[in-house]
């Protein structure tokens, strides 16, 4: 059985948030990733950059809708995720243009900040 | 060679390719406002060492070498610094380690896709051209569109760190993503020359030529390159005179074979497109230079076609005021489209045809001279009321 665990927080930037908090922050992310990867259960766990740097994507009637900004539609709940890993943002534009949720509801292209290799958290490039 | 001389040069510089060297510098990590300090600091350096050493033979290659030290003394910096975040990897490569300073292709046309892509913010699109292919300052920008020079440049700043973050890549899209991506581009480069002509200046139109001959064969962007052109060939010298007023003896008659020249260009696979329509809607004025006569019935069948394709209220003022000239003023104010209070050409075309109706114009001038953003275009039409 596997479970994606979606981290919901309020969106602070590094000035609000301070470089204490943000160490102590990076500190807890390291060896929560650590201990997940101990116990055997970690596929993957990834960071988002902050909500404002999504691109969306619509399909209706066969036509593509891009869109800067995270969607607004409050109806609409996160129902699932995908991780890829490709060059730039067109090329994630065209799988999202693929999503099967894209032709009933919209799909969030937003761009991973930093993820966990073999439990180590490594820069997204 | 006088301090002058060296500013003139480097300014002649900085206007034919200043977009062409920010997207060389900064296509590889798509870092714009990185790219933008080091060519500024590199035009800096132009300008003061020029005047002892003169203009070197090919100014491109000395300020993309310039450019491309000063970044790569940056990252050394930000490298030597042990705050530097963990992140910014950047200090490893030197995007322009292999490249030939003098030998400089065109990439101002990536650079286009990039700023006008769909994932920037439709209203940051035109400022982001206007600042990074064009090189015009922020603050001047944010004065074009009567905005706080703070807010423009927050809009900037954040269009940037997306490009960069999300990695809008540096590319001219295929042939299949072609439709969809090109309309936003001739919507930007439009919205430069809406901002510029006033100014009369030629760089977006410059830009749309530049833009079409490099992809060739697409319609609307010959349509574009034909529309910017013509319209330029009537930049006003001085004060503001109405199209009709206008004395074709005073266009620039080499702009118009130009202008038409591109609209000739534009093969539509289909019906043409809006840029071609509005282009050959300029043609038809600009033929008055030749026949002496404004030929109202063309007009009237291309701004049909027009608001088929592209229906906007201006198009619709513009066509009342055509039918007014060969139906009557009357017919003229009743094809006028109602939902246009805050509208300034509506006000200005039911002035005039008021006016030519013989009937009393009430506030119409005043409504329009108010609602002008050109203080020229203001003034006349008060001294009409």
């Amino acid at each position: 059985m596997r479970y994606t665990l979606l981290f919901h927080y309020h969106e602070a930037t590094s000035e609000e948030l301070g470089a204490e908090a943000m160490e102590q922050g990076r500190q807890a992310m390291s060896s929560y990733a650590a201990t997940l990867q101990a116990a055997g259960v970690l596929v993957g766990a990834e960071v988002l950059h902050r909500s404002d740097l999504s691109t969306t994507v619509q399909v209706r009637d066969g036509v593509a809708q891009v869109q800067d900004g995270p969607f607004a539609d409050t109806k609409e709940q996160l129902g699932g995720t995908a991780v890829i890993d490709v060059a730039d943002l067109d090329a994630a534009i065209d799988w999202a243009k693929q999503a099967p949720a894209a032709q009933w509801g919209t799909v969030e292209v937003r761009p991973g900040a930093t993820y966990t290799v073999e439990g180590v958290w490594t820069p997204n490039k | 060679m006088s301090r002058d001389e060296a500013r003139a040069a480097a300014e002649r510089a900085a206007r034919s390719s200043y977009g062409k060297l920010v997207a060389l510098i900064a296509r590889a990590d798509g870092d714009l406002a990185s790219a933008e300090d080091a060519l500024g600091g590199a035009f800096e350096e132009a300008l003061r060492r020029w005047p002892e050493t003169g203009v070197p033979e090919n100014p491109e290659g000395w300020l993309l070498t310039v450019a491309r030290n000063r970044r790569r003394d940056m990252w050394k910096s930000a490298a030597a610094r042990t705050s530097a975040p963990l992140e910014d990897d950047s200090a490893r490569f030197d995007p322009l380690a292999d490249h030939d300073p003098y030998a400089i292709g065109d990439t101002r046309l990536e650079l286009l896709f990039v700023c006008a892509h769909p994932a920037i913010e439709e209203s940051a699109r035109t400022p982001l051209m206007l600042q990074t292919v064009l090189g015009f300052e922020a603050a001047d920008i944010a004065r074009a569109y009567a905005m706080p020079a703070a807010t423009m440049a927050q809009r900037l700043v954040r269009a940037k760190r997306r490009i960069k973050q999300a990695r809008i890549p540096f590319a001219v899209p295929d042939r299949r993503a072609m439709p969809s991506r090109l309309p936003p581009v001739l919507e930007a480069i439009y919205g430069c020359e809406a901002i510029l002509w006033r100014e009369g200046d030629g760089e977006a139109q410059y830009l749309a030529v530049t833009l079409a001959a490099l992809l060739g064969d697409e319609a609307e962007a010959w349509g574009l390159a034909a529309l910017t052109t013509l319209t330029l060939s009537r930049r006003r010298a001085t004060g503001f005179v109405p199209l009709e007023d206008q004395d074709p003896g005073d266009w620039d008659a080499t702009l118009i074979d130009e202008g038409e020249a591109y609209l000739r260009r534009a093969r539509p696979d289909g019906p043409p497109g809006r840029f071609q329509l509005e282009a050959a809607i300029q043609a038809v004025h600009c033929d008055r230079r030749r026949t002496g006569v404004t030929d109202w019935a063309a007009l009237e069948t291309l701004y049909a076609a027009l608001l088929t394709v592209a229906p906007s209220l201006g198009a619709r003022v513009a066509a009342a005021t055509v039918r007014g000239r060969i139906d009557g003023p009357e017919a003229g104010l009743a094809a006028l489209p109602a939902e246009a209070e805050s509208f300034q050409p509506y006000w200005a075309a039911r002035a005039d045809l008021l006016a030519r109706a013989g009937r009393d114009t009430g506030d119409a001038y005043e409504r329009a001279a108010s609602l002008a953003d050109d203080p020229l275009v203001a003034a006349f039409l008060r001294a009409r009321a």
